[in-house]
């Protein structure tokens, strides 16, 4: 491609990470000095253009070392890429974990969303702001979830270098923010992941059996411990046996639609086109979801032994795990497992002997909910702007790079390792007729024991609450997340099913339960999701572009009024709304009115 | 070994419209199978050069069994699909769009959006005084095209000319997310320092006017542009030899834009910089 | 460094016609009754002398009219245009092997091919929307190769790019041949069937092993071997080329050695499989084709044939010679040996686009009269006697142009010219009126049809089909048919009554350019087009192109360094032929020893002062593409900013 860069050239720092990513340069042509070889004759070309999915990667490369993408930067690793760099800008701009503009070497995140806001996240941020002032060498950022509820309010520091060095503080005081983010290095360890699991250790447990009992950094213990008993089952069974297990069971997607997994697969396995992919969905953002984050971190190799069962049933050889950006500790414990797992044989070549070849490539998400979303996630892994694409056509068909794609979440996965084991009508007894299987629940706020639980599905929402010890002055429970709805106090009978949340004209979602009381104006919790959804929507179609701002304007203006004086800003979010509802192009729109109308509807929220 | 090409006959496949059937080749778009039967359906962002990219949603129509409403630009028709253009729900959402963009965007120049702001009783003051709005200012920073980027509805299909599915220059992009999603170059450069070839292909496609021709930008500016008094003739290019068609718009006599037609089976609707801008030379009068 | 803000000359309209009575005085605004009766005593007096220079930029209709005008009011086939000066060489090249001129392929059938060439072209600048096409069949699939001294825009786009030593194309053609008959890839079907001079053609490559082209060419062996076997082995292929081709002194050579390839593998005659020479101007096509040039009467018949000129002499009721006519280049020889004393130019500019420009300048004045029809007082109209002031073609003019893929397509008037300007055909006819001849056209559609009457090829193409189908290809025989966007076809039937004539290997030989580099003149210098701007800038000049920066030398970095040059420091640039100051530009598409200049700006810097006038003996076309300059710092350092 005949591609324009300009004068700006890369630091030796930025030219040695985009280096160490992709390797020395080739040829000048590439950024190489001049050879006398290069000036007779030049290789590009389709080759050349194929590297566009290592953009991302690029991205994150330079950002981790330096802190921000330069121009210099951005055209060597466009040149690299063969990228055409306004392409690569819209990309680097589209991800709020990075910065096309210079700033200091360390950023604080501090989560201001739902759970966090709850725990006093406002004041957090402006004392550490107020700390870390010019100077300190430190960029003080609001950010939505951190995925770290169970620990709320939290705070994220990433500080750039080589390597980049990570620390989180939750719950974070200032001083303990302040210290992850001027010392990540000798901030204390987070503390064990068996904290966010108040059922640790507990008989009966399914999918947490091991977590905060397994040595998460250990493959031996892991089968130890049970670990490959499935995946030694599935070649057994052989991939027509395993789908038909999977879709005995009634395991559906654990992300929030519901899709039953076992058609998806069969599906994807019956496309007469090839290569086909199998992508795990870890880009966990819904605000207050974080059992994803917990399973990667407390059972890594559960995760590397379900997408592989996943890929060999679909005949998928590659698989991908898109790991949310702000998970440095998943991260760490996904990368570990992965490596160990390919230095055993049980990814690569010929997995347990049994040649079947198979490999896991971890991709790091860089800061956007929409990237949650199934098409957007292949746009962000390929290169491209973490656009949704429209459907049809469905990913089964035309998905990563174009081709057969089955994307499950990270929990959707790990079921399957119990309906191999113990088999699908044994699993499918677990729960109810139509929402099989265990469920696990991401339970914050107003609560004595935050953290995920583990349930039977038909576990009605008083039950859990109570495991959970419930705190008094229960004021609303949003169920879902942002994209979810809440329900009111007197609504514990409300069965956690997918079938009985939406008999009762709510949502199960990702298995968000976030308890409010009543010191939290309900307004002003609306009024943070509304902005969420303003700062993640991607741009994309007009409904949600501009509909998504024009309901935080309503709620704005609605913020101290009630009855009367609010009645016409309602009725437009109610237009507006169902307009995002029926006519955006993903989700992320037609969700994004969801838990306001709840809000109004439910709870009477400005009456 | 092909020594003519084999043009492969489409399939035809029977759908319903607004209770009429529709018979259309397989491949066809919702949107094709209504203009073919002389349903008028608005849109915004859909182009007849470009691949659908169906973000305006001001298309959107009623389909039985769809959750959501469907894009009638890119929604393949299928077999026994029932479809209906002109529900409440329909006219809701396009109303709903309509009001969204007017109320961010200047859709002074965009043709046809009045009167279906009309249509759809479309209210886009209602959002207030203080409705955000992108005020962007008109950036000149050449003397051959203008970005007025307060007009942009974010269509992509600039950038969808300007990169693979015509131009391949890749000069502009989609930046930043949401509503500060901007068209822009890289770094957010004047077009002079970027890939930009100046071929106009965006200008072309642009629905809006938020990309213009700097002699349609100065003429509106000074109040002198006069599209009723304009005549296009299309004629061939001076230039090489590949013989591009131009369609030239003259006012009093002065060549003021030079477009294509798009279905010409040289260009597509598209051309180089010196088809669409090198005309000066024969108005040099004296 | 910033663009260098300087606006190019520009030209303002001719709207009156211009006399004088001696080459020493400026010109005055005359009538054009004084203007037109000069013309007719200056050409009446130089009749046996004459040459009419035709415009490849004017239609098709005013070319008909302007060899019409030279071969029955002036009784000479001295007729010509600048194609001699661009792709005479490729007319030529595919007249020998097929007997036709044209390109064989169509534009839309390069989105459906698998393997492009692109040989000697910069078709992202040259050509930008034929290079849309090409785009189309990269983004469908297609491999793409380029063979180019420098590494262009368009080589950027290529899997492989070869980067060979100017003036070697026939060693990298032939090493390609043979490695094609070694690897037992040629197509021994189509070479037996439709193809003549096989054996001898084997024999002629034998010679050129890799090796050897790698040592000729500068390009490693295992690069040609890689684009051979893609060529081959592709089961559709076009090969594309340009100027880098044909503008040299042995460019039909050049021509004959790529088709030769396409014999070789059966790449010809096919859809998707052909050769396509890009063409330079709007019109350089149809110029030939309406025979204004000196060897063939409209609608390519021959004016050897018998039958042919018969057909002519009844039609236009008068004797036309019956030998070729001088061409463009003889003409300008013709001057100096003073044989050729009046010229008729329309809408050319040689005192700026011939190669040794000053030669063709001093040739010029010495001729007895010289008349130049243009809307601009160009260089070559400050040389005239008369100047008539004419309408831009394609503006202000209807009628019809002929592209590079052979599609007729009609030019229409969208404004009125200015002043008395008068178009054309119209002032063609008032002279030939005035010199005895009466042509009466009502309008250009008469004209037209005149020339369908007499051109089988084009009978087909009425002004409503024109319109009806956006322009139709030659040959179009039919007013109800149209025939295939290929040409020759015919090479491909069974029954060898239909497939005809055999195609014939071309038997040449490598010569390296004329222009030879050695101590003193040790770089070599190429040149071509820039995006925004075209040929002798007179056109393009008028608009405000912000990629404009007027002319410079570019150098790789390396020379830059070796001459110790910056970018913007003005140098001397000589040949052995003249001598130019231009500012430097590095381009990091070029290698040390090579350097680069465009001819777009001839009023700030005249490179055709350097180019070398070695023309091509077949086509007449010189060898602007080779020349030894040597490049040396100004006493007094300039920069340009």
């Amino acid at each position: 491609m005949d591609l324009r860069f300009g004068d700006s050239k890369p630091t030796d720092d930025e030219r040695a990470a985009v280096d160490a990513l992709l390797g020395p340069p080739e040829s000048s042509w590439e950024g190489a000095d001049r050879s006398d070889a290069d000036l007779r004759w030049a290789r590009g070309g389709r080759a050349a253009r194929d590297r566009r999915d290592l953009l991302l990667p690029g991205l994150h490369a330079i950002n981790d070392r330096v802190g921000w993408i330069s121009e210099g930067a951005l055209d060597y690793l466009c040149r690299r890429l063969t990228v055409p760099p306004a392409e690569a800008y819209g990309v680097a701009t589209f991800y709020a974990m990075f910065s096309v503009r210079p700033r200091p070497a360390t950023v604080l995140q501090v989560c201001t969303d739902l759970a966090c806001s709850a725990a006093g996240a406002d004041g957090l941020c402006a004392a550490a702001g107020s700390r870390l002032g010019p100077g300190s060498g430190v960029t003080v950022e609001r950010s939505p979830c951190l995925g770290l509820c169970e620990r709320a309010p939290a705070a994220l520091a990433v500080r750039a270098g080589d390597p980049v060095r990570t620390a989180v503080a939750a719950p974070a005081t200032a001083e303990s923010a302040v210290l992850a983010a001027s010392a990540p290095d000798s901030a204390p360890e987070e503390p064990p992941v068996a904290r966010a699991v108040p059922q640790a250790g507990q008989e009966g447990l399914v999918l947490l059996k091991r977590v905060g009992v397994v040595d998460p950094s250990s493959l031996d213990d892991y089968r130890a411990q049970g670990g490959y008993t499935a995946l030694r089952r599935a070649f057994a069974l052989g991939p027509a046996g395993v789908i038909r297990e999977v879709t005995d069971s009634g395991l559906v997607g654990r992300g929030g639609a519901a899709f039953p997994t076992g058609r998806k697969w069969q599906a994807t396995a019956a496309q007469p086109d090839h290569p086909h992919y199998l992508v795990c969905n870890a880009d966990e953002s819904e605000p207050g979801t974080f059992k994803d984050r917990v399973l990667m971190e407390g059972d890594p190799y559960a995760l590397v032994e379900a997408m592989t069962i996943a890929a060999y049933a679909t005949g998928a050889h590659r698989g991908y795990l898109y790991l949310r950006g702000e998970y440095p500790r998943a991260l760490r414990r996904m990368r570990h497992a992965v490596e160990q797992a390919r230095a055993r044989g049980l990814l690569g070549d010929d997995v347990l002997g049994q040649g079947y070849a198979f490999d896991i490539e971890i991709r790091r998400g860089a800061g956007a909910y929409i990237c949650g979303e199934e098409t957007a996630l292949f746009n962000s892994i390929e290169g491209y702007r973490g656009e949704p694409r429209s459907k049809p056509p469905f990913p089964v068909e035309k998905g990563l790079f174009g081709r057969p794609t089955v994307e499950n979440n990270v929990e959707t996965l790990v079921n399957v390792l119990p309906i191999l084991t113990m088999g699908a009508p044994a699993y499918a007894a677990i729960g109810t007729e139509r929402s099989t299987g265990p469920k696990l629940f991401c339970v914050s706020g107003s609560v004595a024991r935050p953290g995920i639980y583990e349930l039977p599905f038909g576990a009605t929402l008083g039950e859990l609450l109570e495991l959970a010890g419930v705190r008094p002055g229960l004021r609303a429970v949003l169920l879902g997340g942002a994209a979810g709805g809440f329900v009111r106090p007197d609504e514990r009978d409300l069965p956690l099913t997918f079938e009985g949340t939406r008999e009762a004209g709510t949502t199960l979602g990702s298995g968000v339960v976030m308890a409010f009381d009543d010191t939290v104006p309900l307004p002003r919790l609306l009024l943070r999701i509304a902005e969420f959804f303003r700062d993640e929507s991607c741009g994309q179609c007009v409904p949600c572009r501009v509909g998504t701002v024009r309901q935080e304007e309503a709620l704005h203006r609605i913020a101290d009024r009630t009855g009367a004086a609010a009645a016409d800003d309602i009725a437009l979010l109610r237009e507006v709304g169902r307009a995002m509802r029926d006519a955006s192009i993903c989700g992320l729109g037609q969700t994004a009115w969801n838990a306001v109308e709840s809000a109004i509807d439910r709870l009477g929220a400005y009456e | 070994m092909t020594v003519t090409p084999l043009g492969i006959p489409r399939r035809l496949l029977e759908f319903t419209i607004d209770g009429e059937e529709a018979r259309v080749p397989e491949g066809s778009t919702i949107l094709d199978a209504c203009r073919a039967a002389g349903k008028d359906i608005p849109t915004l962002c859909e182009g007849d050069t470009l691949r659908p990219k169906n973000a305006c949603r001001v298309c959107v129509v009623e389909v039985e069994g769809a959750r959501t409403l469907v894009p009638a630009c890119s929604r393949r028709a299928e077999p026994g699909m029932v479809v209906r253009t002109d529900t409440e729900r329909a006219r809701h959402s396009r109303k709903i769009v309509l009001e969204l963009l007017a109320s961010s965007v200047d859709l002074s120049t965009t043709p046809l959006v009045a009167e279906w702001l009309k249509e759809y009783e479309a209210k886009p003051d209602r959002f207030g005084p203080d409705a955000a709005r992108l005020n962007e200012e008109p950036k000149i920073d050449n003397d051959l095209y203008v970005r007025d980027y307060d007009k942009c509805i974010l269509c992509y299909k600039c950038v969808d000319a300007c990169g693979d599915q015509w131009q391949n220059s890749f000069a502009i992009s989609v930046t930043g997310r949401g509503f500060d999603a901007r068209i822009a170059v890289e770094h957010d450069a004047p077009l002079t320092d970027s890939a930009c070839v100046y071929c106009g292909n965006c200008i072309e496609v642009c629905p809006t006017g938020a990309l213009s021709f700097k002699s349609e930008f100065d003429r509106r500016e000074a109040g002198n542009w006069d599209e009723t008094s304009q005549t296009r003739t299309t004629t061939v290019c001076a230039y090489c030899g590949v013989g591009c068609n131009l369609t030239l718009h003259v006012q009093d006599n002065e060549i003021v834009k030079v477009t294509s037609p798009h279905d010409n089976p040289v260009t597509h609707g598209n051309l180089c910089i010196k088809g669409r801008f090198g005309y000066q030379h024969v108005q040099n009068r004296g | 460094m910033r663009k260098r803000d300087r606006t190019p000359k520009t030209y303002a309209r001719l709207t009156r016609p211009l006399v004088r009575d001696s080459r020493d005085e400026p010109f005055r605004e005359a009538s054009w009754e004084e203007a037109l009766e000069r013309t007719v005593r200056g050409l009446a007096r130089n009749r046996g002398a004459f040459g009419m220079f035709s415009c490849a930029r004017a239609t098709n209709e005013m070319n008909y009219v302007a060899q019409k005008f030279a071969r029955v009011v002036m009784g000479t086939n001295n007729v010509d245009s600048c194609n001699r000066t661009c792709h005479a060489p490729s007319v030529a090249g595919l007249s020998a092997a097929f007997g036709s001129g044209g390109g064989t392929s169509s534009y839309e059938e390069i989105e459906h091919t698998d393997v492009i060439v692109m040989w000697g072209s910069n078709a992202r600048f040259a050509h930008p929307i034929f290079f849309q096409h090409a785009l189309k069949g990269i983004r469908n699939g297609a491999r793409m190769y380029a063979v180019d001294p420098r590494r262009t825009s368009t080589a950027e786009w290529a899997e492989s790019w070869l980067g060979l030593n100017v003036g070697t194309d026939i060693p990298m053609a032939h090493a390609i041949g043979r490695e094609i008959i070694h690897a037992g890839l040629a197509n021994e079907a189509f070479v037996e069937r439709a193809t003549s001079g096989f054996e001898e053609y084997r024999a002629l490559v034998e010679p050129w092993t890799l090796s050897l082209a790698e040592k000729v060419t500068g390009v490693p062996a295992a690069a040609i071997r890689e684009l051979a076997h893609a060529y081959a082995r592709a089961e559709r292929a076009q090969l594309c080329w340009t100027l880098g081709i044909t503008e040299h002194h042995n460019g039909t050579d050049n021509v004959r050695a790529l088709i030769n390839l396409s014999l070789l593998t059966g790449h010809v005659g096919r859809y998707a499989s052909g050769l396509q020479p890009l063409r330079g101007q709007n019109n350089v096509q149809g110029g030939g084709d309406m025979g204004a040039i000196p060897n063939r009467l409209p609608g390519f018949q021959d004016i050897l044939d018998p039958e042919s000129r018969l057909k002519f002499e009844s039609a236009w009721d008068t004797v036309i010679q019956p030998h070729y006519g001088l061409n463009l280049t003889e003409m300008f020889e013709a001057m100096e040996e003073g044989t050729l004393k009046a010229v008729y130019c329309i809408g050319e500019n040689p005192a700026q686009s011939e190669a040794d420009s000053e030669q063709a300048v001093r040739r010029m004045r010495q001729l007895d009269f010289l008349v130049v029809q243009d809307i601009f007082l160009t260089r070559t109209a400050e040389l005239a006697d008369v100047v008539l002031p004419a309408t831009a073609g394609w503006a202000e003019t209807d009628g019809t142009t002929t592209n590079s893929e052979r599609r007729v397509q009609r030019v229409r008037r969208a404004v009125t010219p200015p002043g008395e300007s008068r178009e054309d055909v119209d002032i063609i006819c008032d002279l030939a009126g005035r010199l005895g001849h009466d042509w009466k056209y009502a309008d250009a559609e008469a004209v037209w049809n005149e020339l369908r009457s007499v051109s089988p090829d084009h009978y087909g193409m009425t002004y409503e089909r024109l319109a009806e189908h956006q322009g139709i290809q030659w040959p179009c025989p039919s007013t109800e048919e149209l025939e295939p966007t290929y040409l020759h076809g015919r090479l491909w039937e069974t029954d060898p009554r239909r497939r005809g004539r055999r195609a014939p290997f071309g038997i040449v030989q490598h010569d390296p350019p004329v222009d030879l580099t050695d101590e003193r003149y040790p770089i070599r210098l190429t040149t071509g087009r820039r995006l925004d701007s075209y040929n002798t800038g007179v056109q393009s000049g008028s608009f405000a192109s912000p990629l404009r920066r007027g002319e410079f030398v570019e150098l790789c970095p390396e020379d830059a360094e070796r001459y110790g040059v910056v970018v913007g420091e003005e140098v001397r640039v000589s040949s052995r032929r003249g001598a130019v100051v231009a500012p430097v530009w590095i381009d990091t598409a070029l290698r040390p020893g090579l350097a680069f200049m465009t001819m777009h700006f001839p009023d700030e810097v005249d490179t055709n002062q350097l180019t070398i006038e070695a023309n091509c003996p077949i086509a007449g076309t010189a060898e602007f593409k080779a020349s030894a300059i040597r490049i040396e710092k100004l006493p007094v350092v300039t920069y340009v900013r």
